[in-house]
């Protein structure tokens, strides 16, 4: 127990320590490195330095793929828990064919799917055996980018996300409660909209020059595979799932006149909320962490599929700039702890109240 | 089970299904096509034919290539996945059997460490290694595969131990039968298939692991996954190669959870945090 806090909190602390000093350049491996303490000056210099453009990039990729990858996932998960759980025959086969890629290394699914996405061969000739034409999709060069934004305007667009996020919730909370959602979060979310629409200038920019980052369509090639090796695991959650739901509900929901649509719409679906929420845990968390995958799909230097994990490694062990290292660390771990502190609290309280 | 009769919703079930499971396989036709072809026979627009001579050498290329770090691995998987495990039946045995004031908060602190990425620790983890002179050799990732998989093998501990009735526990104290006494004689006993999912859980883990493995360990000392991603990494490299290297790679999780499937999925959905 002892070791785990040294080895986690000891060493989350040091990582923030070290985010906030110089240590890097030459010296950089010597015993006893130099280390000055700089404040804050590595973050500022990641998020609006002329050098951490990359990063940028980065982070802005690793936000679309993990959006992608829980649609995907979850999605196909639960698809195919869906199909099986009508109970074909052979439905053992099935499950193990849907689940083997679960057990493979990122290294190796990255390997192979590197192979399938090459520019003339695997997936894109597929076609040419229906007799069409070859695809010609740069699965993993590609440069193009879709739903780009400039980066001078990042405060701007992170008020409007929050106001949608409001509104949008203010609309789901509507229809229970008239009244609450009119005052927690209708109003304050258009109200900030519309504040960040009149008077978005006031709202410093965060670059001194323009700056476009968007959605790199090479980076769908590495989401296809992720979702070809987590989709077995959600439909592995969904399937214990709806086993776990008993019989006679089911047979209820059927008496009462649900099809089989209406049963997982709005009986089996809305049952397996804490499932979602796990995988969407877990699933946020892989894509958080991905390092090993676009290690082994794209090679350390495409800059289009970068991964703030994959930066942290080059700039750290590869580029000896430790400090920057640390900080770009500690900017995935808040990432991260913004999903999993709420979680963890909730499974803590759910333990105390047994 | 009923008699079914053939209707179109039985159909398209199955046709969903037999389609979605042959895209599932693609890849592993892929990797087996590829490796089993002679290096010159490999060309993009052919890439998923079959090979006209079947090649070995492919495979036993890829062995002499990989057999070090396949070794490490093996090495590496099995001390890292004893240690672990044992730290961890006892943990778990603490946190269920013996919980102290605070212990549920102290749970979930632990827990935490499961979720955290990795990178934000692998700094101070390197220095560390270093330090303790432990750096590039197999036994510093050893000993950092066991701390950072205590958080997880704790969980399905816990999680198993608490199914165990506390009445069996309170008789051995009043028997006066102490910590480690009722551990040894009443609670590891029991504790078998336990044992198996959470080592089949870590092997896997352990053995697929990549980040620390590049960062922590000298060229010499590298696992596999190390040793494919460099295999791999060349760009003029044939194709043949990496592929059985990938096969190589795989074929023991592969193995464990083809033969061993049942304890593979409880250890998944254990991962889960599924409470």
């Amino acid at each position: 127990m002892i070791l785990i806090g040294i080895f986690v909190y000891g060493f989350i602390g040091e990582t923030i320590w070290t985010s906030m000093t110089d240590w890097g350049g030459t010296g950089a491996l010597a015993l006893e490195p130099q280390k000055n303490f700089v404040g804050l000056e590595n973050y500022v210099e990641l998020f609006t330095g002329f050098l951490g453009g990359n990063f940028r990039q980065d982070l802005v990729n690793a936000v679309y793929y993990s959006v992608m990858l829980l649609v995907g996932a979850i999605g196909l998960g639960m698809f195919i828990a869906i199909l099986l759980d009508q109970k074909p025959k052979g439905e053992d086969v099935f499950r193990t064919i849907f689940l083997y890629p679960m057990s493979l290394s990122f290294i190796v699914t990255g390997t192979i799917w590197r192979w399938l996405l090459a520019p003339q061969g695997g997936v894109n000739v597929l076609p040419t055996y229906l007799g069409m034409k070859p695809l010609t999709f740069e699965w993993l060069s590609s440069q193009s980018a879709i739903l780009v934004f400039n980066w001078q305007d990042i405060l701007r667009i992170m008020v409007y996300i929050a106001s949608f996020v409001l509104i949008m919730v203010g609309v789901f909370v509507l229809r229970k409660d008239v009244n609450r959602a009119m005052k927690r979060w209708l109003v304050p979310g258009i109200v900030l909209g519309v504040a960040v629409w009149l008077f978005g200038d006031v709202l410093p920019d965060a670059l001194f020059m323009e700056e476009d980052h968007g959605f790199n369509m090479a980076t769908l090639g590495i989401i296809m595979a992720t979702v070809w090796q987590y989709a077995g695991y959600t439909m592995a959650l969904y399937l214990a799932g709806f086993n776990g739901i008993s019989q006679d509900l089911r047979d209820a929901a059927m008496l009462d006149g649900a099809s089989q649509v209406g049963y997982y719409r709005f009986v089996a679906i809305p049952m397996l909320k804490p499932i979602t929420i796990s995988a969407v845990i877990i699933l946020s968390h892989i894509s958080l962490k991905m390092f090993d995958l676009v290690f082994a799909m794209t090679g350390p230097d495409n800059a289009e599929t970068g991964h703030p994990a994959l930066n942290m490694y080059l700039t750290t062990f590869r580029g000896n700039e430790f400090s920057k290292g640390a900080a770009i660390a500690i900017v995935l771990f808040l990432i991260a702890a913004m999903f999993i502190v709420p979680y963890l609290i909730g499974q803590y309280r759910q333990r105390g109240r047994r | 089970m009923e008699n079914r009769k053939i209707t179109p919703g039985t159909i398209l079930l199955y046709g969903t299904l037999i389609v979605l499971a042959l895209l599932f396989l693609m890849p592993a036709y892929m990797a087996t096509v590829t490796a089993l072809k002679m290096p010159v026979d490999i060309d993009l627009p052919t890439s998923w034919e079959f090979p006209s001579v079947i090649n070995w050498a492919s495979f036993s290329e890829a062995i002499t290539l990989l057999k070090p770090n396949f070794v490490n691995s093996i090495i590496l998987t099995i001390c890292a996945t004893i240690g672990s495990t044992m730290l961890g039946s006892i943990n778990g045995y603490v946190f269920s059997k013996w919980k102290f004031k605070g212990s549920d908060i102290i749970f979930t602190l632990f827990l935490f460490g499961m979720f955290i990425p990795y990178q934000v620790i692998l700094i101070p983890l390197f220095q560390t290694l270093r330090a303790m002179n432990l750096y590039g050799g197999l036994p510093g990732l050893i000993l950092a595969h066991i701390v950072y998989g205590l958080p997880i093998t704790s969980l399905i501990f816990r999680n198993f131990y608490s199914q165990i009735p506390t009445a069996l526990i309170e008789s051995g104290r009043l028997d006066g039968a102490g910590f480690f006494s009722i551990y040894l004689r009443i609670v590891f006993p029991l504790s078998i298939p336990g044992f198996v999912v959470t080592s089949l859980w870590q092997f896997t883990q352990i053995w697929n692991e990549f980040l620390w493995g590049i960062c922590l360990t000298r060229h010499a000392d590298n696992p596999i996954t190390v040793g494919l991603a460099n295999l791999a990494g060349g760009q003029a490299v044939s194709w043949n190669l990496p592929m059985a290297g990938s096969i190589m790679a795989a074929v023991p999780v592969l193995c464990i959870y083809i033969f061993l499937g049942r304890y593979f999925i409880r250890g998944l959905l254990a991962g889960s945090v599924k409470e």
